[in-house]
């Protein structure tokens, strides 16, 4: 099952290329980007790990995606998303963040039902790949 | 690449409006205008961006291929003008599309070099990122190599810096600056930057005249004006400047200029009764004699305050 999330979430996955430009966007606006990585594909899972620090002081786009191919050649098989944060007062929150890269399988996630008091329905979503230890959930 | 591969269209090329198109005459008229004297410089900087927009034009009718290498160098004593031309240069390079945004990002030997193990390369690629899509101004470049010391970190930065230089010619441009005689020297130990270097620079001491000249435009800019004696004055104190330790150029005209509003700012609240509107504007000699220089001291506390 394909994890959507964040912008162009309704689209094919960005080309390198449209990844550069929306990053050149980012900049432009004077908003600084950073990278997050996860293999925890849960919706409700908010807090990724950072990759580094957010980059400030950045002009141009090629100094991110390199950053990002980094990433990538490290964390091969997890969940990458690139967020733009702008500072500006009254801002001061991410404006922007869409994925940049996801494991080559999703295998979606298991609808358990727990009955309880009465004839009531507890339910729960749980990743097929949390059975599996952090790091070695795509493999 | 034959001629008969040339579009029609393209046959005869008008390097006026192609000069025109760029916007560059803003940028070389501004060079002129704005800074007093560097003849040299200026022509130097004429001669590149001809050159530039001739390898332009070549890349869009596909004789030249390679990105030409833009790294340049930039000597002379201190206070004449390197920055302030680098900055220029940044925006010449990118009018001409060599850069992709036109930052100048200036640093020196602190910025790059770090102080344990493993904290060099970090450092480096850090400043790297920033100045990516424009210009990396290393001031006093020579800093970074030690030959005295052979485990000094500066060597792990000159090699990321000369890898950056060689492979990534298209993401941004290395100004190297500092005085003449320790760049030669630093040039011949590290053959690798000489070779990687298009462009030498060499920025000439200003004169007497020019610098006089300087310290008005300085102090139009702040909407201040010497008096005609003042101006006397000022041309009197740039002559024994000169003969004194550490002066540096136009460095040593702003800092005296600084005094010398100080001294006003002084003689004015001094004075009874209230002050004419105008003489907020005016150095007086008073202000430019009462420096140290005169009476054969250095003119300010010590090296530091040059």
């Amino acid at each position: 099952m394909r994890i959507t999330q964040g912008c162009f979430s309704y689209l094919p996955d960005l080309t390198d290329l449209q990844i550069s430009k929306q990053i050149q966007y980012c900049l432009d606006n004077g908003w600084a980007v950073s990278l997050e990585y996860t293999d925890d594909p849960h919706p409700r899972n908010t807090y990724w790990e950072m990759w580094g620090h957010p980059m400030f002081d950045i002009k141009d786009a090629k100094a991110i995606m390199g950053e990002l191919n980094e990433c990538r050649r490290m964390k091969e098989e997890s969940y990458i998303r690139m967020c733009a944060f702008d500072a500006t007062h009254t801002w001061e929150s991410l404006r922007m963040s869409f994925i940049v890269q996801r494991p080559t399988t999703e295998p979606g996630f298991m609808l358990t039902r727990q009955e309880t008091d009465g004839r009531n329905l507890r339910y729960e979503t749980r990743a097929y790949v949390m059975e599996k230890p952090e790091g070695s959930r795509y493999k | 690449m034959s001629f008969a591969q040339i579009p029609k269209s393209e046959t005869l090329i008008d390097l006026r409006a192609e000069f025109a198109g760029a916007g560059l005459e803003t940028y070389l008229y501004g060079l002129d205008q704005d800074l007093v004297g560097l003849k040299p410089v200026k022509s130097r900087i004429r001669e590149i961006a001809s050159l530039l927009l001739i390898e332009r034009v070549r890349q869009r009718l596909g004789f030249a291929t390679e990105t030409p290498t833009l790294h340049m160098s930039f000597t002379g004593n201190p206070g004449t003008g390197k920055t302030t031309v680098a900055l220029r240069m940044a925006g010449i390079l990118k009018a001409l599309g060599f850069v992709r945004q036109g930052q100048l990002i200036s640093v020196t030997r602190d910025d790059l070099v770090g102080q344990y193990i493993g904290h060099t390369a970090p450092k480096t690629k850090e400043i790297l990122k920033k100045a990516i899509g424009g210009v990396l101004f290393i001031d006093e470049a020579y800093y970074l190599y030690r030959p005295d010391n052979e485990r000094d970190y500066g060597q792990e930065a000159i090699e990321i810096l000369l890898q950056v230089m060689e492979n990534q010619r298209e993401d941004l441009v290395v100004i190297l600056a500092g005085y003449a005689d320790r760049m030669d020297n630093f040039f011949s130990l590290n053959p690798g930057f000489r070779s990687r270097i298009a462009h030498h620079i060499d920025f000439p001491d200003y004169n007497n005249e020019e610098l006089l000249h300087i310290s008005e435009t300085m102090l139009q800019r702040q909407n201040y004006r010497l008096s005609n004696a003042a101006k006397d004055a000022m041309g009197e104190y740039i002559k024994l400047r000169r003969e004194q330790p550490y002066f540096s150029n136009a460095r040593s005209i702003r800092n005296a200029l600084d005094r010398a509003r100080l001294r006003q700012a002084g003689r004015l609240m001094a004075q009874e009764g209230s002050v004419a509107a105008e003489a907020l504007m005016l150095i007086e000699p008073e202000d430019i004699f009462a420096s140290r220089v005169f009476r054969g001291q250095p003119d300010s506390a010590g090296p530091n305050n040059v």
